[in-house]
């Protein structure tokens, strides 16, 4: 029933994560870099790339969180690009490229995070890693959890992060020869080369004659 | 035939009226299946209309289909055989007609009066399987080669309870002469009340239904149809072939099912008779029936046929398909035994009574 | 691709038929068959390449990616009502209930809650979005196995459902309702006692599936024992909705977390099955859709009254943060990982969608079964290929 008086509902309290936290730095030690918990929220931990893979199997066997939810990358690279509005008979736009990482911090440009859950206690994980910039490649998780597989594929084909040891790094949804890694910021969004965002020009004024439109 | 036209035919002449009627035996009773049962029945059924605007409620929608795969191009894979691949349609089809040859539509309206009959039918019905094998082969796509294969264990797998099925009907007529079965059905009695003849559903229920079953899986139809099994398939056997050549497949679909249905009628159901009793005809003088039996008799069959068509189509419309080993397990460990059972108990109460 | 070089057209060429063979080096044994792309079975463009030995298959690989529209690179373009606009398409069979999780996402960055009023409605909508998505996948099911009737009976009363759904947010298949903060407009008049017979006429229409196809002896014969997903596997492979209920593990996001969805007012029950074969899947979804007309007719008796959207600027700028939120979609779960740093729009979305993790298990599960089964398998595991692919 939905209905669970405040004992039996068993959302997680701050303790449990807490206790998360403790456990992966017990294992980790100084893998564990940085964590975050959001009070009544959730909770974010940084581990270092080394330590991804134990990482993982120490969510899984000492934590209890046994259902994978995902797994992959952010570029934390600003897009050069901007928002792929420019008027390419402009000249480009100066943009500012410092790369800020999100929860948890980082000092590279790309992570790998995913998110792990326990089902008896009802609380995810996010976890993240630094992937080094110069030769972007971390450990696997399929040794943790099978469903990695196809995660990993589809981040290496996105994002151009190698997994060790992961048996067959195929591209998930494109062609085995497409050149380049679309979510990389650095890559465009190739349907705005094609065509120019057509930009304010073709939005018509509200009705009612309002204000300035901002950007629809 | 020329008692029924009551002229003196030259020979060729009776030929060509047979090929005349053989031809409109199988297309007619297909052309109306697949109008009344496929296109309406189908579509009342799903709640839905089928096709209304060809002609007055659709009737002409037949027409309109067999001219658009009349003016479809006729492609052939490439590296189909192309020789076996022309011919497989045809062969289907051929059993049709075959089958329809020893089928007697009246007291003189028939074909050819055949004593062999049912042994003639039986044998001639597996020709179909030959077609389909060759459909499946010949046309270089594995899932042909797969429909074949399934349809090849499958109509081999179901011959036999139909075979044993009909031996029972056999047993109780003594004779394999389906004229003669006709007539048996037509003017005994049960238990002295000849009111109703005696079609031998009445004791071969068991046969009738395992025949009924046997014939669903000859034509490949739902629950059988692992054959075609559209949603795997793609058609099977016919995934290959487009315009006329499909039309053959299509038509032969539909016509052998309406031949099926009047074999049965004729073993089960009491063929184009009414119960001689009606009329005071006598069995043995096959003269004494009166000649206008001869235009009725056909559209008796036409109606029986029609409503155990009608049996057919109403399951395949309603049923999943099997799978193929469970299709096989089916046939083997439930229906040969039964139809064994019933051979054995027909032939003890055919001596004991 | 207009003007490449030849070598480059040549090396394109060849490469594409890598991918058809996909990199097989040795064919020694068994056939190798394609199902799919264009399949009356696949759910959209889902090619599986497997290698049969008779009608056993040994080994078998999906291959997605036909329908790759790039969803995660098009939402760093688009501001966040514009992401809503692009995320109906994902899941296009329940499409207001891809939008659910990102706003709930974008609502907990800006700290803002939706009023009551819009709280319910969005579940009211949510849950017929379920509807809707569910009632197609028990029809599709007897067409899978060869029964074509039961199709045409859930179109029929899908309808109602669609039509419900568009006299209130004006659109059948992509509503595109849901907005920060709340939703765009309130219901219209009379729509809360026409939802209640609808309700009705849909349980009716559970009541008919059940008997027609899940009564049938052939259809039970055609999925029972077939497909079994162990509770270890599932969760390691994260499935989820039916497919991880299936297989006993009691785990529905509704009742197990805590969002400003107006679940926790109601009562329902959560149905989870110990087989984890093929029935047990489609079994737990008939009893979800018929559960879902029992939330839809609670939430409207209690739907409170007020505003449908909260105070939010015209202009929205979501604050510097990342969420995440997952719900428990038709599909099964659904969840958004936004990173947003105080733009118009996001600086990147990840969305895990179900069906991705859901199809990801069929080389394990295929392995040993019979064609016609992997057909039943891949029936009852029921994907979107705009879910699988993005």
């Amino acid at each position: 029933m939905a209905q669970l008086s405040e004992e039996t509902l068993a959302l997680p309290g701050d303790a449990l994560r807490e206790s998360v936290v403790t456990a992966l730095r017990d294992a980790l030690g100084e893998g564990l870099i940085d964590s975050l918990i959001k009070p009544n929220d959730d909770i974010w931990v940084r581990v270092a790339a080394a330590s991804w893979q134990h990482a993982g199997r120490v969510l899984r066997d000492v934590v209890g969180c046994d259902y994978f939810c995902f797994l992959s990358a952010i570029d934390w690279m600003p897009s050069p690009f901007g928002r792929s509005e420019d008027d390419p008979s402009q000249p480009p736009v100066e943009r500012d490229m410092t790369i800020k990482q999100g929860y948890t911090g980082g000092s590279t440009r790309l992570q790998v995070f995913a998110r792990v859950a326990s089902i008896d206690k009802h609380f995810g994980v996010t976890i993240k890693a630094d992937v080094p910039d110069d030769a972007p490649a971390i450990d696997t998780w399929i040794t943790n959890y099978a469903g990695a597989n196809w995660h990993e594929r589809e981040c290496h084909e996105m994002f151009g992060i190698g997994f060790n040891g992961h048996p067959d790094l195929r591209n998930m949804y494109l062609p085995t020869d497409f050149e380049g890694h679309p979510l990389r910021k650095d890559f465009p969004l190739l349907a705005r080369l094609v065509k120019p965002w057509p930009g304010i020009v073709d939005v018509e004024p509200l009705p009612g004659g309002d204000d300035e439109e901002g950007a629809e | 035939m020329s008692a029924l036209l009551a002229v003196d035919l030259p020979y060729w002449a009776q030929s060509l009226l047979r090929v005349l009627g053989g031809t409109v035996a199988v297309l007619l009773p297909a052309g109306t299946i697949v109008y009344l049962f496929l296109f309406k029945m189908m579509s009342f059924m799903q709640s839905r209309l089928g096709p209304m605007e060809a002609g007055p409620y659709g009737s002409m929608q037949l027409f309109a289909e067999v001219g658009k795969w009349l003016q479809k191009e006729d492609i052939a894979p490439a590296r189909a055989d192309l020789k076996v691949f022309r011919a497989a349609p045809l062969v289907v089809l051929m059993s049709t007609f075959l089958l329809v040859a020893v089928v007697p539509f009246g007291p003189d309206a028939y074909f050819t009066d055949f004593d062999a009959g049912v042994f003639y039918l039986l044998a001639v019905s597996s020709i179909s399987t030959l077609g389909i094998l060759m459909a499946g082969w010949s046309s270089a796509n594995k899932y042909s080669l797969l429909g074949g294969l399934r349809a090849a264990g499958q109509l081999i797998a179901y011959e036999l309870p139909m075979v044993l099925a009909v031996l029972g009907v056999v047993i109780q007529a003594g004779s394999m002469n389906l004229q003669t079965i006709v007539i048996k059905q037509n003017s005994d009695s049960i238990f002295g009340w000849d009111g109703l003849g005696y079609p031998y559903i009445l004791t071969q229920f068991v046969a009738f239904l395992v025949f009924m079953i046997s014939v669903q899986a000859e034509l490949t139809q739902t629950p059988f149809d692992m054959p075609i099994a559209e949603s795997e398939l793609v058609s099977g056997y016919m995934t290959e072939y487009s315009g006329f050549r499909f039309l053959i497949f299509f038509i032969a679909e539909f016509a052998t099912a309406g031949v099926f249905a009047f074999i049965a009628s004729v073993l089960f159901l009491g063929g184009w008779g009414v119960p001689f009793a009606w009329f005071g005809w006598d069995a043995m003088d096959v003269g004494s029936i009166d000649n206008w039996m001869n235009v009725a008799g056909p559209l008796v069959m036409f109606t029986k046929m029609m409503v155990l068509t009608a049996i057919i189509m109403w399951v395949r419309f309603s049923y999943p398909r099997f799978r193929e080993d469970q299709l096989q397990r089916f046939a083997w460990k439930v229906l040969i035994p039964v139809s064994l059972v019933n051979i054995m108990l027909t032939a003890i109460f055919k001596v004991a009574f | 691709m207009t003007d490449l070089a030849d070598r480059q057209k040549l090396s394109y060429i060849a490469a594409q038929a890598a991918d058809a063979r996909l990199n097989v080096e040795l064919e020694t044994e068994g056939m190798t068959l394609n199902i799919g792309p264009q399949h009356p079975a696949t759910h959209g463009t889902l090619r599986i390449i497997v290698r049969l030995d008779g009608e056993q298959v040994i080994w078998a690989e999906p291959s997605a990616g036909y329908m790759h529209r790039g969803y995660e690179k098009l939402t760093e373009v688009r501001t966040f009502p514009q992401v809503t606009a692009l995320v109906n398409r994902i899941d296009w069979l329940g499409s207001f209930a891809n939008e659910v999780p990102f706003i709930l996402a974008a609502e907990k960055l800006m700290e803002i809650e939706a009023p009551p009023r819009a709280q319910w409605i969005r579940t009211i909508l949510f849950e017929l979005s379920r509807i809707a998505n569910v009632s197609l996948f028990l029809g599709d099911l007897g067409v899978q196995l060869g029964a074509i009737t039961p199709v045409f009976m859930a179109f029929r009363d899908r309808e109602y459902v669609l039509n419900l759904i568009e006299s209130a947010t004006g659109g059948r298949f992509h509503p595109n309702f849901d907005r920060i903060g709340g939703l765009k407009d309130d219901l219209p008049e009379g729509w809360i006692t026409e939802t209640k017979q609808v309700m009705k006429k849909l349980r009716n229409f559970c009541d008919e599936i059940e008997a027609l196809l899940f009564g049938n002896e052939i259809f039970q014969s055609r999925l029972r024992g077939i497909g079994v997903i162990p509770a270890e596997v599932a969760k390691q492979y994260g499935l989820s909705g039916a497919n991880l209920r299936a297989s006993g593990v009691d785990w529905d996001l509704r009742r197990d977390q805590q969002l400003p969805l107006a679940y926790d007012k109601i009562d329902f029950k959560v149905w989870t099955h110990p087989d984890g074969d093929c029935f047990a899947r489609c079994w737990i979804r008939l009893q979800e859709t018929r559960e879902a007309t029992k939330i839809v007719d609670q939430l409207l008796d209690g739907i409170p009254s007020g505003p449908v959207m909260a105070k939010v600027p015209r202009i929205i700028k979501v604050p510097e943060g990342e969420a995440w939120v997952s719900t428990e979609n038709p599909l099964g779960e659904m969840g958004y990982y936004v990173v947003s740093k105080g733009d118009l729009g996001p600086f990147r979305v990840k969305i895990r969608s179900a069906s991705f993790n859901n199809i990801s298990i069929v080389p394990w599960v295929l392995r040993g079964v019979y064609v016609p089964d992997v057909i039943s398998i891949l029936a009852s595991l029921y994907f979107i290929l705009g879910d699988i692919d993005r």
